[in-house]
C-alpha cells in the first residue's frame, strides 16, 4: 500500500461492498461523516442512490423540451417559408400557408431534434466521451460493470485523509478498500 | 472461467402450469453469472454452426447486390412491374420491413413505459431486429426509384432546377418518418447497449478488444452520477420513440389512404397498418428468439413465460388485424359505392383470392391456437406460427398493394403482375441481408441487455437482499420486489 505517498498523485480511495444495500448504506454514513467528493458505481442504477448522494434533478428534460420546440419551429418555420414565399405551388387552389398537411414532418422533426438533443445532451452531462479516467487504473474498479458496487472517495475531498478515509471505509464493510492513484 | 457459463444447469420448466409469479430470470443466478453467460457467448470461439450459417447468409445477400446493381445499370423494366401495378414487390417489401421494425419498438419503448419487466430479457434483441429490418426495408425506396443518382430529389432541399421537394406529400412525409424512425431506433439502441460496452470493455482480454469496446463504450463508469442523467434519457427516448412507431406505420399507411384507388382509400388504414405492424413484428422477434436461445443456452434468461407474453401480443393483434379485415369488408358493402364494394369482392374472390385466403389464414385463424396455454407453452409451435403469421403478413402487403392496382376503375385499364426472377432475387436477397446482420451482432454483441436483467434480480433490490434473504428464499419475493422497485 502505498499510503505514505504524496496527496497530490492520490485520485482517491475506493472501496468495494456486497450489494446495493450495503453500498447504499456505506454512502449514507460516508456523507453523514461530512465526506463531499465521493461517487458511487455498480452495474445498474441503484434506487435512491440520486437522494443519498444528494444529486440534483437531471436538467435533461428541460433540454429535451428545447431541442423538441426548436425542431418543430425549424421544420414547419422552414416548410412554410418554402411553400409561400420561395417555391409556392397552387395545389388544388389550397392556400399556400396551409399547415395541415405540413404536421407530419413537423411532428417527425420534432421528435428527431428531441431525440438527438436526448442522447447527446445526456452525454454532456455524463462528460462523455471520456475514454480515459484514473479509475481505471485500478484492476478492483473493472468488476463495476460486472458485479462491482464501488465507493469512491476523491482525495480533493477536504476531510480526506488517506489514512482515516481508509479506516472509515473499512468499518463501513469495504472489501478490499484500495488507494487510486492519477 | 467461460466453461462454467456453458455448464450453467438450465432449469427445466413444467410446460403447461405458468405461474404468474414466476421470476422472470430462472436458475440460481447472480450478476457475475450473468455477465458470464451473456458475454461468453461474444467471447468465445463462434459455435460451429455459425460460419456455415453467416456464410449461406452472405451469400444470399449478394444476390441482394446482384439484382440491385442489374435494376440500376439495366432500368426498373427489368421488374414485372407496368402499367397499371407500378407498386409490386418494392413496396409490398418496404411495408412488410418496416413493420417488423415495430416490434422492438414497442418491447424496448412502450413496455418500457409500461413497466413490463419481462421485456430486459429480449428488448436488446428486438431492438436490433429492429435496425437491421428497417436498413432491410430502406433498400427498396432507394432502389425503387429507379435513376438513384436522383435520389437527393426527396431530400428537403432544391434540386437542380430551384425545385424544391412537395411537403405535402404523403411520400415526402414517409421520408422524413422513417429516417427519423431509423435515427431514433439507432440512438435508443445504442445508448441502451454503453453499459453493456463497458462491461466487455472490461472484461476484455486482448487489446483490440479493449480499445474498440473501450471506443464505443465512451468511457461509461457506471457512477451513480452517470445512472441518473442516463435513466432520464432513457425514459425520454422511450416516451419519444412511443408516438413516433404509432407514427411511422401510419404515415407509410397515408401513402395508400390519401390516394383514390378503391381497397387503399379508407380510413382504417392507420390503425390497421400499425396492428399489423406489431402482429408481424412479435412473430419475427419469436421467430428469432426462440432459435436463439436454444442455441446459446439462454433458456435461464428467454424462458417460456417470455414466450408465452409475447404469443399473448401475437394473439392480441391478430384479433385487432381481424377486427380490421371484418371491417374492411363491411365498410365497403355498408358505403353502398360500386368500385369499393367491387374491390373487396375481388380481394376476397378475385384472381388473388389464393393470397386473401393465406393471409386470412396465417394472420388471423392459425393464431386462434394461442389463445390454448398448451400451445404458448411449446416453443416448437409458437415458431410455426410465427413462421406463419410472417408469411401472411407479408401476402397482406402484397394483396392490398397488388390486388388493388391490378383492377381499379377502368375494366380497359386492368392488368395482372407477374414477379421476374429479378423481383425475386431481390426479396430472397433482402432476407439474406437482414440474417447475416443479425449473425454478426449475435457474434460482437450482447444479446441481452445485462444491466437491466441484472436489475430486476431479485436480490438487487436493495430492499432485498438484507433483510429478507435470511427468512425466506429471495425467489418466493421476486414478484414483490419487481413491483417496489
Amino acid at each position: 500500500m502505498s499510503i505514505e505517498r504524496n496527496q497530490r498523485e492520490l485520485f482517491g480511495v475506493i472501496a468495494t461492498f456486497a450489494g446495493p444495500a450495503e453500498l447504499l448504506e456505506a454512502t449514507r454514513q460516508t456523507r453523514d461523516a461530512g465526506y463531499e467528493r465521493l461517487d458511487t458505481f455498480s452495474p445498474f442504477p441503484i434506487h435512491g442512490m440520486g437522494r443519498v448522494l444528494g444529486l440534483r434533478p437531471s436538467v435533461l428534460p428541460w433540454m429535451v423540451l428545447t431541442g423538441g420546440i426548436l425542431g418543430a419551429i425549424v421544420a414547419l418555420g422552414g416548410m412554410l417559408y418554402i411553400n409561400v414565399i420561395e417555391y409556392p405551388i397552387n395545389a388544388g387552389g389550397k392556400p399556400h400557408a396551409a399547415i395541415e398537411p405540413l404536421i407530419p414532418i413537423t411532428f417527425e422533426v420534432c421528435v428527431l431534434f428531441s431525440a438527438i438533443t436526448a442522447v447527446v445532451g445526456s452525454f454532456f452531462l455524463c462528460g462523455l466521451p471520456r475514454l480515459h479516467h484514473p479509475l481505471f487504473n485500478s484492476a478492483e474498479f473493472a468488476r463495476t460493470t460486472d458485479d462491482g458496487f464501488v465507493l469512491a472517495i476523491e482525495a480533493s475531498d477536504p476531510r480526506f485523509d488517506p489514512d482515516q478515509t481508509v479506516r472509515l471505509l473499512e468499518s463501513l464493510g469495504g472489501q478490499p478498500v484500495t488507494l487510486v492513484e492519477v | 472461467m467461460t466453461q462454467q457459463a456453458v455448464t450453467q444447469p438450465v432449469t427445466t420448466q413444467p410446460v403447461t402450469t405458468l405461474d404468474p409469479r414466476l421470476p422472470y430470470i430462472l436458475g440460481d443466478h447472480d450478476n457475475h453469472s450473468l455477465t458470464e453467460l451473456v458475454c461468453g457467448i461474444v467471447e468465445r470461439p463462434v459455435p460451429r454452426w455459425w460460419w456455415p450459417a453467416f456464410l449461406i447468409s452472405l451469400t444470399v445477400a449478394s444476390g441482394a447486390l446482384f439484382a440491385a446493381v442489374y435494376l440500376i445499370s439495366t432500368g426498373v423494366g427489368v421488374w414485372g412491374e407496368n402499367q397499371p401495378v407500378g407498386w409490386a414487390f418494392d413496396i409490398t417489401n418496404f411495408v412488410f420491413w418496416v413493420g417488423i421494425g415495430h416490434a422492438g419498438t414497442l418491447i424496448s419503448a412502450i413496455l418500457f413505459l409500461l413497466r413490463q419487466k419481462w421485456r430486459t430479457s429480449i428488448n436488446r434483441f428486438a431492438e436490433v431486429m429492429t435496425l437491421f429490418a428497417v436498413a432491410c426495408a430502406g433498400v427498396y425506396p432507394l432502389i425503387h426509384v429507379g435513376r438513384v443518382w436522383m435520389v437527393f430529389y426527396l431530400a428537403p432541399i432544391p434540386n437542380s432546377h430551384a425545385i424544391w421537394p412537395n411537403f405535402r406529400s404523403p411520400l415526402l412525409w414517409d421520408v422524413f418518418a422513417v429516417s427519423t424512425y431509423a435515427t431514433v431506433s439507432l440512438m435508443f439502441w445504442y445508448v441502451g447497449l454503453i453499459p453493456d460496452l463497458a462491461t466487455l470493455r472490461d472484461r476484455a482480454t486482448t487489446r483490440p478488444r479493449q480499445w474498440i469496446y473501450g471506443f464505443f463504450a465512451l468511457g461509461w463508469r457506471g457512477s451513480a452520477r452517470h445512472w441518473h442523467h442516463y435513466e432520464i434519457a432513457y425514459l425520454l427516448l422511450a416516451g419519444l420513440a412511443t408516438p413516433l412507431v404509432v407514427s411511422v406505420h401510419t404515415i407509410v399507411s397515408f401513402d395508400f389512404a390519401t390516394s383514390v384507388i378503391p381497397g387503399w382509400h379508407t380510413t382504417i388504414f392507420p390503425p390497421y397498418f400499425v396492428a399489423g405492424a406489431i402482429l408481424s413484428g412479435f412473430a419475427m422477434v419469436l421467430t428469432l428468439m426462440i432459435p436463439a436461445r436454444e442455441l446459446f443456452g439462454l433458456r435461464d434468461l428467454v424462458t417460456n413465460q417470455h414466450l408465452d407474453k409475447m404469443a399473448r401480443v401475437l394473439l392480441a393483434t391478430s384479433l385487432m388485424v381481424g377486427y380490421a379485415y371484418g371491417v374492411e369488408l363491411f365498410t365497403a358493402w355498408y358505403s353502398v359505392n360500386f368500385y369499393e364494394r367491387f374491390a373487396f369482392m375481388n380481394r376476397v374472390f378475385g384472381p388473388l383470392a389464393w393470397g386473401y385466403a393465406i393471409m386470412v389464414s396465417c394472420n388471423v385463424l392459425i393464431p386462434q391456437l394461442l389463445w390454448f396455454g398448451r400451445v404458448r407453452g411449446k416453443p416448437w409451435m409458437l415458431l410455426t406460427i410465427s413462421i406463419l403469421v410472417n408469411v401472411g403478413m407479408w401476402f397482406e402487403r402484397f394483396v392490398i398493394i397488388v390486388g388493388s392496382l391490378e383492377r381499379d376503375f377502368l375494366p380497359s385499364s386492368w392488368g395482372r403482375f407477374v414477379p421476374t426472377w429479378v423481383d425475386i432475387l431481390q426479396m430472397v436477397g433482402v432476407f439474406g441481408l437482414f440474417f447475416t446482420l443479425m449473425l454478426l451482432f449475435l457474434r460482437f454483441l450482447p444479446m441481452i441487455a445485462l444491466s437491466e436483467v441484472k436489475g430486476i434480480l431479485p436480490h438487487s433490490s436493495h430492499h432485498g437482499s438484507t433483510d429478507h434473504a435470511t427468512d425466506e428464499p429471495s425467489v418466493a419475493h421476486s414478484d414483490k420486489e419487481l413491483v417496489v422497485t
